[in-house]
């Protein structure tokens, strides 16, 4: 079993083209997962507070 | 469906910036839902954690921007038939349509149930009819079928003030029906007005817009008869004991004006000939259809008045107009 070669059009780093400026393409996916982490973050930390004040007191209501 | 097969293979050469996930959403029909929707929440005047209010406000606002990317799939093919809209990201093939739909059926999902786990499950079910209403019924159905579809479906642009006023309260009663109304009775006029001045491009994409099946004139008199209908709608809440004088006073002065201005659409000649030296850009007004971009312009500001008024009241906490009547009514 050989390994999966890694997709020619898809460098893991935003390679400098010909003319010495960055691949537009690899600065629009960074932005892209740059933007797409932010949001999930962010929708991590809105469920930790919302389940912070649903619960309240409540939290800490349970068998320990 | 083969047109819209076609439009939204098309790709670019250009590669989708995140810029062009957050346009699917369409920000600014979104600032307008999470205005009128925060407003029914703070009109509710009911107790609830200001972070909750905030998730409720959220789910709206990206339910409304999921039914936007809905929406932008769907429409793609006659989205790049018209000026105003061909340089979507579907239609010019920035992003494919496969994914305009992936999007907006997670983020849908996504808001509605987060509504009913973090808020509750009244404001949740009303705000997944709200997005069924706008992605099925308006743009898949109406919008294509009938010259009415924006009529019926301004329901959807409607009910944002009935989620936030449910979310807040658990509860929809008679007031919060009543901001429904208001919006529900504003959208033909404002429609119709923009719709005077670029019904060549609905025509082009074959949508039935009111100036495209009945004309012009006849148009101009439907914005005149809804209008009759709109502004003493606008001043029922002062007497339901949801505004206050204040409410009334903007109320009724901007309603005067609506009048005055959808009556000078009704006498002019707006929609009735294209001006040649025209490029088409969205709001350049063809000769006579100054009246129409008047009542277009007019009508943001007046609903974005009589609810930033109720909303201001609420928040300082203002007397209603009923309980300054000495006895009541």
């Amino acid at each position: 079993m050989s390994e999966p070669e890694a997709p020619q059009d898809a460098p893991m780093q935003a390679a400098p083209n010909r003319s010495g400026q960055p691949d537009p393409r690899l600065q629009a996916r960074r932005g892209r997962n740059i933007a797409l982490a932010l949001g999930l973050i962010a929708f991590a930390v809105l469920v930790f507070l919302v389940t912070v004040v649903r619960l309240g007191a409540n939290v800490l209501d349970r068998p320990l | 469906m083969a047109t819209m097969t076609s439009a939204i293979t098309t790709t670019s050469d250009t590669p989708a910036r995140w810029q062009d996930y957050l346009q699917l959403l369409k920000p600014r029909v979104m600032s307008l839902v999470v205005f009128t929707g925060a407003t029914g929440l703070v009109c509710a005047k009911a107790p609830i954690h200001p972070l909750i209010g905030a998730v409720a406000v959220l789910c709206i606002a990206v339910g409304a921007g999921a039914s936007g990317a809905l929406n932008m799939w769907y429409d793609a093919d006659i989205d790049a038939k018209m000026r105003r809209t061909r340089g979507r990201p579907v239609p010019a093939g920035r992003i494919q349509g496969a994914e305009a739909l992936s999007m907006g059926v997670i983020l849908s999902m996504l808001s509605v149930m987060f509504m009913g786990v973090a808020v509750n499950w009244l404001a949740a079910g009303l705000l997944a009819f709200t997005i069924f209403f706008y992605a099925v019924v308006y743009t898949m159905w109406l919008k294509r079928w009938t010259a009415q579809n924006i009529v019926i479906g301004g329901l959807a642009g409607a009910l944002p003030p009935v989620i936030g006023w449910a979310a807040a309260a658990g509860e929809v009663p008679l007031n919060a029906w009543l901001l429904c109304a208001i919006i529900f009775m504003w959208t033909p006029a404002h429609f119709w007005a923009l719709a005077l001045y670029s019904s060549e491009d609905y025509e082009k994409a074959g949508v039935p817009m009111m100036p495209v099946v009945a004309g012009p004139a006849s148009t101009r008199r439907q914005i005149f008869i809804y209008s009759l209908l709109f502004v003493p709608i606008c001043l029922v809440p002062a007497f339901t004991g949801l505004g206050g004088l204040p409410y009334l006073a903007v109320a009724g002065a901007g309603g005067l004006v609506f009048l005055i201005l959808a009556w000078r659409v009704m006498r002019s000649r707006a929609g009735d000939s294209a001006d040649p030296r025209l490029d088409g850009r969205l709001y350049d007004v063809r000769a006579g259809a100054r009246d129409a971009r008047n009542l277009f312009a007019f009508s943001i500001l007046y609903l974005t008045l009589i609810f930033a008024t109720l909303l201001v009241e609420a928040v300082l906490g203002l007397p209603t107009f009923l309980n300054l009547i000495p006895g009541g009514l």
